[in-house]
């Protein structure tokens, strides 16, 4: 057994429980498809046709596994560390999201169920969603809010070229946190039908396992891949979080390496010490969203309060119970970068390395770029770079010109 | 409080009558509205009240409850504010039970302990808290038993042999969801209602209460046979929505409330 597989017996817990993070806060009528999810999912596991069916698909279909590149303009230019760059922008659909969404459309055929519905907040998810619904025969709704729709109108257009029916999520700050709510309001009303395939490590138990454990795959590929062209391990593995499936994903692989230090980076929309950002375990408390006990950002009498960043995948209040149960264990280390610093390393990597990352993944880098200067050119830091930027192009331009016009970045 | 005898017991020591049980939305469209309507409602024929505390993200509540918390959180309106409308209901002479209804998170962070130590204090017999499964409900009844309270437990078409274990468990009344879906008015109800109602009261020795979707004289009398009491939310919520100008109105809600009561009397008629 390795430690890795050690690692997985200890947390969640049999109730879904990241120590004190997690469970399962959720009406009663989603209790039994819970535990039916549960069952299938542990399952679907220790079938050896479908872990093949997954893989088959990863390989010939998604394109895995996605490469690491060696970022030498990067390295060069901010003289130290030596980066590397985990290519998640290269699997099919542009982010690191298709992984889980096709596991768990594997998994929904195999429960016999013929749709599935989403939430999407920057729409890599819906997209990665209706993907697989094609790819997999089945129908598929995606919740989005309408501030969402507005910003990320690309992917809403692909979303229905790819046969996906887009629900506009209209209550509240019609972000992520929104199409969330309205998606677990659908499935309730038609939880004997349908699927609903989570995009983060987020949700009532067993969601935040499951995701997990689709997304592993980044991390134990960078962990071959370093280890093949280096010959050991990285020093630091950086990774964007939102809801945190990019990062738990990059993460969980490492987590038994002490001498390789993981930095999670939360948005910090107009910087920390405002009221726009999404810094959620930098600032939140724990409390209970979308079925988990996790950090959130609250008002005093537990209102949830609206999260704010320039990169629809990052804004959202919550975070999955597994990263604030690593926050309070002090095994990953939890920072910050603005909606600027994000813009920066946009600019920054596009020009040095030919990438243009996703306003997401940006945070990751904005975090390299002020890290990597202080570490020796025999340190290795690893960035997850969890998807492209094709979609975000049209409100990068609209910062870089408002913020070249004096102005604030939106 | 603990010493006496929980109001809802009381009331359901009496089985051979059907109870009526409406829903408002504390602040909703004001603290003062909603207390008169608490009286009204009771008036009318209530005999308990589920209030209702408004919560930013009501993932159990259909659009008609979502508006109405969004008015009433647009009016400030707290957790505190609940607690002291049961206060004030009380001081008023009231006696009917009065069970607060509310999400999870506003009751960890006002903290357990401290908050059924509270709704004890200022009269309130319960709590019916929609995500809090029983996997999940051990500190709230432990805090709830202490101060002689109850957590009303929820039973769906869906809990099939979670049925038992919450039956056996529940305690006050069992909180049982018409059909799936969130709360919200319904055109018609399912067809294995009574068959879901049957297991359910097979399952428990606690009075059972059937909610989510109850919105017309006929639907009251078409389930009343299978439960000891009636819960209605939206279709009341969704009144006030259209008396709210009155409501709000200090020189003229009483004739709201009285408009809210002719409607609430249709259907606490057609419950005996």
């Amino acid at each position: 057994m390795t430690t890795t597989e050690t690692q997985a017996k200890q947390v969640p817990d049999q109730y879904g429980r990241f120590g004190a993070f997690g469970g399962k806060y959720v009406p009663e009528t989603l209790m039994n498809a819970l535990a039916e999810l549960e069952a299938a999912f542990a399952d679907a596991q220790a079938d050896p046709a479908f872990r093949k069916e997954l893989g088959d698909l990863l390989r010939e279909y998604a394109g895995r596994p996605t490469p690491l590149t060696y970022a030498d303009k990067l390295t060069e230019h901010l003289g130290g560390a030596r980066i590397y760059l985990k290519r998640e922008d290269l699997n099919h659909t542009g982010a690191h999201k298709l992984n889980n969404a096709l596991g768990q459309g594997l998994l929904a055929k195999r429960m016999g169920k013929t749709s599935i519905i989403a939430e999407t907040g920057a729409g890599q998810h819906g997209v990665a969603s209706a993907t697989v619904a094609a790819k997999l025969g089945l129908s598929c709704k995606v919740f989005m809010g309408t501030e969402d729709i507005k910003r990320q109108a690309l992917n809403v257009f692909r979303m229905k070229m790819l046969g996906a029916e887009v629900i506009p999520a209209e209550s509240g700050s019609r972000t992520l946190k929104d199409a969330t709510n309205e998606a677990i309001r659908y499935w309730v009303s038609h939880v004997d039908q349908t699927f609903y395939v989570i995009g983060s490590v987020v949700g009532p138990h067993p969601y935040p396992y499951m995701v997990r454990e689709f997304q592993k795959i980044i991390g134990e590929e960078t962990r071959a891949q370093i280890r093949e062209m280096l010959g050991r391990l990285p020093d630091e593995v950086i990774a964007c979080v939102g809801g945190g499936s990019n990062a738990i994903g990059m993460f969980y692989p490492f987590i038994q390496d002490d001498a390789v230090s993981l930095r999670g980076v939360e948005a910090a929309g107009h910087g920390i010490q405002t009221d726009k950002h999404a810094a959620t375990l930098s600032l939140g408390r724990p409390g209970v969203i979308h079925g988990a006990m996790t950090y959130l950002l609250q008002d005093e009498y537990g209102q949830v309060q609206e999260a704010h960043s320039i990169s629809a995948g990052l804004d959202y209040p919550g975070v999955g119970p597994e990263h604030s149960y690593l926050k309070d264990t002090g095994r990953v280390h939890y920072t910050s970068v603005t909606d600027d610093e994000a813009l920066q390393a946009v600019e920054l990597l596009c020009r040095t390395e030919g990438i243009i990352p996703a306003l997401e993944s940006a945070h990751a880098v904005a975090e390299a770029i002020k890290r990597a200067p202080h570490m020796s050119s025999d340190q290795v830091l690893v960035i997850c770079l969890s998807g492209r930027g094709d979609k975000d192009v049209e409100t990068i331009q609209h910062a870089l010109e408002t913020r070249a016009a004096g102005g604030e970045a939106q | 409080m603990s010493q006496r005898e929980n109001r809802i017991d009381r009331l359901f020591a009496d089985r051979t009558r059907k109870r009526f049980i409406p829903f408002l939305t504390v602040g909703d469209p004001s603290l003062e509205a909603t207390f008169q309507l608490a009286h009204g409602l009771v008036e009318a024929g209530a005999d308990l009240l589920e209030l209702g505390v408004p919560y930013s993200d009501p993932l159990a509540d259909g659009p008609t409850i979502q508006r109405a918390s969004q008015r009433a959180l647009a009016n400030g309106v707290t957790i505190k504010d609940a607690l002291e409308l049961v206060e004030r209901l009380r001081q008023s002479g009231m006696e009917t039970p009065l069970v607060l209804f509310t999400y999870i998170n506003p009751v960890l962070q006002y903290g357990i302990d401290r908050l059924f130590a509270d709704l004890a204090a200022k009269g309130a017999d319960g709590i019916v808290i929609p995500d809090l499964p029983v996997e999940e409900n051990a500190p709230a009844v432990k805090a709830a038993t202490a101060h002689g309270l109850h957590v009303i437990s929820l039973v769906a078409p869906t809990s099939e042999e979670r049925v038992r274990t919450i039956g056996e468990q529940a305690t006050g009344f069992l909180y049982c969801v018409s059909s799936l879906g969130v709360t919200g008015a319904r055109a018609s109800l399912s067809e294995d209602l009574a068959d879901f109602l049957q297991r359910v009261r097979s399952s428990t020795k606690a009075p059972t209460a059937v909610g989510f979707g109850i919105s017309t004289p006929e639907q009251v009398k078409a389930v009343a046979p299978h439960t000891d009491g009636i819960i209605v939310g939206s279709a009341i919520v969704m009144e006030i929505e259209r008396q709210r100008e009155l409501l709000a109105d200090p020189d003229r809600v009483e004739e709201g409330v009285e408009r809210i009561k002719t409607f609430v009397h249709q259907l606490t008629s057609a419950l005996q």
